[in-house]
């Protein structure tokens, strides 16, 4: 998925001079996850380089040089990290159009790797979409696999509004589906690592369904679509599972249709419980689905605490819990 | 600028040496009587000029010095001076009086109940009319809301400001904003946001954006003295300092951020433009009450971005003669004849004396101004008010809250925008 990320700005850096690409160790070294590496050696100084550790001046400088007319790409290091820059992305970024009834947009696309797995603490491992998607103004991503990660950033750094790409970072190697204990699984294997050359996109807005199926729904982004689909199959439940791919704006269609087709649903991310994006989800479902619901909607989360260390596989929800949630909801 | 009093000057308690905080206060509270006497005013002349090109280490004096090119008495004096023609001059002169008629009349409608709030900027209408005039058409400036003579010196039409401010059917920004919150890209100012300090930055970013295009265009950041304490500030600095970014980083120093004095955001450092030696930045000190020499700093420090000298800090002196907004009253933190009693005067005042005294023009040519800029300002009113004011008349249409949040407006929205029925 990390090749699919460096390609999908490689492209869009030859197809628009105006796409520049910066961050905290981006430039000559590529990211300390390797997504830009080449980029300034391909395209220059000018085109792809190195910031001083500011969060709140990398997206700063990049809603400045968007609202010249660029359009900037940047990689905060990791979500966590994203603090300092919040006001500028939810104050100024996600405003900008809106206050200056158009005289002024942002077209910007703000890059960070998201989730746990990999020993990071409380420090290197959240998931805050929903820090973003309760803005408006906003667009936030999370792509599952290369093929997706390559279109959707296409599609981010193509789009004419700030749009916030969340990377999983436990799938830039391999479609890890919660199984930590167990050797990981390359891409090579994984029928969505297939990534074309050149350009393609993948729309904003619009879900795919993973897995067909008639009992019950999984709706899904991002790492948790391999660790739903693993419980799936480890349970034998005939679930359809739904990979949002962008959160906002939200395929609301593909959501409905399949509730009303099954009956029932899940709501899987990594993220805390408590006012995450599944409490939207939910209240959605619950909206434009009640009469098809044959049981209460579950929601299979991140506990309502810092991401601990040394605890990360009990705190992560992985394919056992959400396989309680699969049974507890069919035997409703 | 005006020494602030702090507890360290009450004097060591017997030989203790424990830490203890200082908590820095203005000089002066209502009752006490403003005394700026041991202010150092500097005479035109004390400050050299550099050339645009020299390193910033070789002026590091300039930023605990005070750029001045008028005197009391209006003679124009020292190497700042621009020789400005009389023509520019009363251009100048014109520009400030406009923008000082123009915020007393929409402080009148605010109390009225024509507007929701204002913000008049009276006593530093040097600073951004004589910056306005050094700038070339392509160069971007990052204001706050305190910037309104930008606008008004680049000939942006009253009645689309009175508009903004009435939040009427012909309001540029569509009833979104709070009034002052200008937005006009073709006139070079930035959509003004409201949170402190966010924009400094951003003018480095599209500082940065210029240079990567190879234009010689520009951009200024504005700050008042209260936010370079936000983080924002010292993100545009490390950043300007980074990249050389031809951004001209501007702090409007007019003593008061609400009721709190410059000296709680200045702490130990000596002076604002003091913040920008350590960031290896040109950093100037400048009489921002001195049209002259406001318009000859600003010339300078865009010369100096435009032939990639880099940035260029500068703190502007000033005093905000006026309350911060139609929601503050002065007198509960400052005593009311402080304004009367600053030192440097009052811009529209000095330059009008140094006309006088050069006979740029006379006294007839001042008071036909000033029945001008009424004049223009009563025009414009008439204009905007007949599309509405805040309560009374056309209002931009409700639909409007859901217009602009996206290029293409997303279902989700469009189901809310249904529901609503506008």
């Amino acid at each position: 998925m990390v090749q699919a990320i460096r390609d999908a700005h490689a492209v869009m850096m030859e197809r628009d001079e105006s796409v520049v690409v910066f961050g905290e160790d981006v430039g000559y070294f590529g990211g300390v996850f390797r997504c830009t590496q080449g980029l300034q050696q391909r395209f220059g100084e000018n085109r792809c380089f190195d910031t001083p550790i500011t969060e709140s001046g990398i997206v700063g400088a990049a809603v400045g040089m968007a609202a010249y007319g660029l359009r900037p790409c940047v990689e905060i290091q990791f979500a966590d990290y994203m603090y300092p820059a919040y006001d500028q992305i939810v104050s100024e970024a996600a405003r900008l159009r809106y206050r200056s009834a158009g005289d002024f947009t942002a077209p910007l696309t703000i890059r960070m790797p998201v989730g746990g797995g990999i020993f990071g603490g409380q420090t290197h491992s959240q998931s805050p979409e929903a820090l973003f998607t309760h803005v408006a103004g906003l667009t936030t991503v999370m792509p599952s696999n290369p093929y997706d990660a390559k279109g959707l950033l296409i599609s981010a750094i193509e789009d004419d509004d700030p749009v916030i790409f969340l990377e999983p970072k436990r799938l830039y190697n391999g479609p890890f589906d919660g199984r930590h204990d167990t050797g990981l699984m390359p891409w090579s294997r994984h029928e969505l690592s297939d990534v074309p050359e050149g350009y393609y996109h993948v729309p904003l807005g619009s879900a795919a369904i993973r897995r067909p199926g008639s009992d019950v729904t999984v709706i899904a982004y991002g790492t948790m679509v391999h660790v739903a689909l693993a419980a799936v199959h480890d349970t034998g439940v005939d679930a359809e599972v739904i990979d949002l791919r962008t959160l906002i704006p939200l395929d609301l269609t593909t959501i409905i249709d399949s509730v009303s087709k099954t009956g029932r649903c899940i709501v899987v991310h990594e993220a805390t419980l408590t006012s995450g994006f599944g409490a939207e989800l939910t209240a959605l479902v619950q909206q434009h689905a009640f009469y098809h619901l044959a049981a209460p909607i579950e929601r299979v989360t991140g506990y309502d605490t810092p991401y601990p260390h040394s605890h990360e596989w009990s705190y992560f929800p992985g394919p056992e819990r959400i396989a309680k949630a699969l049974i507890r909801v069919m035997q409703a | 600028m005006a020494r602030a009093k702090s507890r360290d000057e009450e004097g060591v308690s017997g030989s203790s040496v424990s830490p203890r905080l200082t908590m820095p206060g203005p000089a002066f509270r209502p009752g006490d009587r403003p005394d700026f006497s041991e202010v150092d005013t500097f005479a035109p002349g004390a400050c050299r000029r550099p050339q645009v090109n020299e390193p910033a280490e070789s002026m590091s004096e300039l930023a605990t010095g005070l750029v001045r090119v008028l005197d009391d008495e209006g003679r124009a004096s020292g190497p700042w001076d621009p020789h400005l023609d009389a023509p520019t001059l009363r251009a100048g002169l014109r520009a400030m009086m406009l923008t000082r008629e123009f915020d007393r009349q929409m402080m009148i409608d605010q109390r009225q109940s024509k507007a929701s709030f204002y913000m008049q900027c009276t006593g530093e209408e040097a600073i951004a009319c004589a910056f306005h005039s050094a700038l070339r058409p392509g160069d971007m400036n990052f204001p706050t809301y305190r910037q309104q003579g930008l606008l008004v010196a680049a000939g942006y039409p009253l009645e689309l400001m009175m508009s903004q401010v009435y939040s009427n059917e012909t309001d540029p920004l569509r009833g979104r904003q709070m009034p002052v919150f200008y937005s006009a890209r073709e006139y070079g100012f930035f959509s003004i946001s409201g949170n402190l300090a966010t924009q400094f930055v951003q003018g480095v970013g599209w500082a940065m954006a210029c240079a990567l295009r190879g234009e010689s265009s520009i951009a200024a950041s504005w700050i008042g003295d209260g936010a370079t304490s936000e983080t924002d500030f010292f993100s545009a600095l490390v950043m300007a300092s980074t990249y050389r970014a031809p951004v001209i980083l501007n702090v409007v120093n007019n003593q008061w951020a609400i009721s709190t004095s410059e000296s709680v955001a200045r702490g130990l450092a000596p002076t604002f433009a003091a913040r920008g030696r350590g960031f290896g930045i040109a950093s100037l000190r400048v009489d921002g009450n001195d049209y002259l020499a406001v318009h000859g700093a600003a010339a300078w420090a865009a010369e100096r971005a435009r032939t990639n000298g880099g940035p260029t800090l500068i703190e502007w002196v000033t005093y905000r003669a006026a309350a911060h907004s139609s929601s503050d009253d002065p007198s509960g933190y400052r005593p009311g004849d402080e304004a009367a009693a600053w030192p440097f005067g009052d811009p529209i005042e000095r330059l009008t004396r140094h006309l006088l005294r050069t006979g740029g023009a006379n006294e007839a040519d001042v008071e036909a101004l000033r029945e001008e800029v009424v004049r223009d300002v009563r025009a414009a009113q008439v204009e905007a008010q007949s599309h509405g004011t805040l309560k009374q008349g056309p209002a931009p249409s409700p639909r409007e809250i859901f217009e602009d949040v996206f290029k293409e407006m997303p279902e989700s929205l469009a189901s809310q925008e249904r529901e609503a029925g506008y």
